[in-house]
């Protein structure tokens, strides 16, 4: 591992003022559980550490109100456990604690989920495979390589790497937003515009701009979300990466859809909306075919590889399985 | 804990840390930040100052009740703070990539992956470790319990599973069978032993909310 020098500011104000003083190669330690991994595979290379935990003031979870307000250093965990959450917005609650193990979501932070980085293997076991994304310009090892796991949606001829989270999923099915802070103030950007797909320049993987700290994460507290459920298919019944996930709400009126809200996890490269699928619902009475239906609908633009094919076929049916669990609880 | 493993780490002369933090010019803030606070210094901190980046960091924090005081390089893990600087090699290392759950140990009563967590992050934090978990007179009911059910083959994973079990129980995520897989499931045991680790905590449970 390269070795850095750390600092450890005690307010927002300050640890904003730490990172601009520490410019390129300065990075952002919250709960370590992607960074601190990939320093360990020299995949990440920081000359300099801002270690942001002792900024109490982002731990604040408040699901109080019209809005539910997580701070950006709220651990995973803890959100989870949020009793509001789980009752009104099981998909979120789900998304938390299917995610990882406790002893990570112990640690982790909800801001660094969201900035949590891919697991694909050619992007994290360096030489002698080209990656883009870790080495860019290099090529990628992954569009004929071993892509089982690779993204079916917005990848490029630069990077088919999957976005691994849970959350940013489940969030961006609620129009969730995040609030950042930098050194020309705070700014508010929706979640769904949060990653970029990979284009050209896959080692861009958000729209952070330098020095910029996520600090609180917004959702609107729609009565979709009592609706709701994030189905995830591993390859293990527990702890392990989605091979395929969906975050689906549903709102009943008289039997059926009036609202419908759909995002899909493990098959893309930023988090993914499925706005047409989504459309499809509304108005029609959920069924395990009409379910299946919308599946199909989801997937129809899929760009498969060599071996990921098969998360067309299960996708349809994550699909249909997340809209009659949801529907179930609307 | 017997006396002889009840240890405070010699203070180092912090004549590296010192020179690094009088280069950087906020020595206050520095220390401030590393929970080394004097009520003078306290009053001096500049709250929108930056704070000062250290080549070598100055961490205090308690292991199993005894402060230790140690002078390390940042990119030392909490887990290679214990074994290799406190001499506590109970806490086991496996993949070192917060995998398989074998360096878990618990900050301020909650189970983290030692392996991933850097020692500067514990700063003022309480550490309890396998060895801080029963005392000269008893084993906890939890280390009883894995005796008790054979809950081990190779014993390598042991220690961790045994730290997530208390906090697992402390969560109050022991209530059933399928709770206890789901909520156990970020310690892996190469030697299968998850019938006997199961039985184990599902009567440990029993014994300490009793």
């Amino acid at each position: 591992m390269q070795s850095f020098s750390y600092a450890r500011p005690a307010s927002l104000d300050s640890a904003i003022a730490t990172f601009a003083e520490g410019g390129e190669g300065t990075r952002l330690l919250a709960g370590g559980t992607t960074l601190y991994d990939l320093m360990k595979l020299d995949v990440e290379r920081p000359e300099r550490i801002v270690d942001i935990n002792g900024l109490a003031e982002l731990s604040t979870i408040d699901t109080s109100g019209d809005e539910l307000v997580f701070g950006a250093l709220a651990r995973m965990s803890d959100v989870a456990a949020d009793p509001r959450l789980a009752d009104e917005f099981p998909a979120l609650s789900e998304a938390l604690w299917k995610a990882a193990s406790q002893q990570l979501r112990n640690m982790a932070s909800l801001g660094g989920n969201l900035l949590q980085q891919t697991r694909c293997a050619y992007f994290r076991h360096g030489e002698p495979f080209a990656c883009n994304k870790r080495s860019p310009g290099s090529g990628c090892s992954a569009i004929e390589g071993l892509n089982r796991g690779h993204a079916l949606f917005g990848g490029s001829d630069a990077c088919i790497a999957t976005y691994p989270g849970d959350f940013a999923v489940a969030l961006i099915a609620f129009d969730a937003e995040v609030d950042v802070a930098g050194p020309d103030g705070e700014r508010t950007i929706p979640v769904s515009d949060l990653h970029r797909q990979p284009g050209d320049n896959p080692e861009a993987e958000t729209v952070l701009m330098p020095g910029e700290i996520i600090i609180r994460i917004r959702v609107p507290a729609d009565a979709v979300g009592r609706g709701s459920t994030y189905h995830k298919i591993r390859d293990r019944e527990s702890y392990a990466f989605a091979v395929v996930s969906a975050a689906a709400a549903v709102r009943l009126e008289a039997g059926v859809v009036a609202d419908a809200r759909l995002a899909l996890g493990g098959v893309a490269t930023v988090p993914w909306r499925a706005r047409e699928a989504e459309h499809s619902l509304i108005g029609t009475a959920l069924t395990a075919e009409t379910a299946r239906a919308v599946g199909e609908i989801a997937f129809a633009d899929a760009v498969t590889r060599e071996h990921n094919a098969f998360k067309v076929e299960l996708g349809a049916n994550v699909v249909r399985d997340a809209l009659l669990i949801a529907s179930g609880r609307a | 804990m017997s006396d002889d493993r009840k240890r405070t780490i010699e203070k180092r002369p912090w004549s590296i840390t010192r020179r690094a933090v009088l280069a950087s010019g906020s020595a206050v803030g520095a220390l401030a930040a590393f929970g080394l606070k004097t009520p003078a210094m306290a009053q001096e901190t500049t709250p929108a100052a930056p704070a000062a980046f250290l080549p070598r960091v100055l961490v205090s924090f308690a292991v199993n009740g005894v402060t230790q005081d140690i002078d390390l390089d940042p990119r030392t893990s909490l887990l290679d703070a214990l074994r290799e600087t406190i001499g506590l090699t109970g806490t086991k290392k496996g993949c070192d990539h917060g995998q398989c759950g074998a360096c878990t140990v618990h900050v301020d009563g909650r189970r983290v992956a030692s392996c991933l967590t850097l020692a500067a992050q514990v700063a003022d934090r309480e550490i309890t470790t396998i060895e801080g978990l029963g005392d000269d007179e008893a084993l906890h009911p939890m280390q009883q319990a894995f005796i008790d059910h054979d809950a081990l083959q190779c014993g390598y994973c042991t220690p961790g599973q045994i730290m997530a079990a208390v906090a697992c129980v402390h969560e109050g995520h022991a209530g059933s069978e399928a709770e206890i897989r789901e909520y156990m499931s970020g310690n892996i045991c190469r030697c299968g032993a998850y019938p006997g680790i199961v039985a184990a905590i599902r009567n440990a449970a029993q014994v300490m909310e009793g």
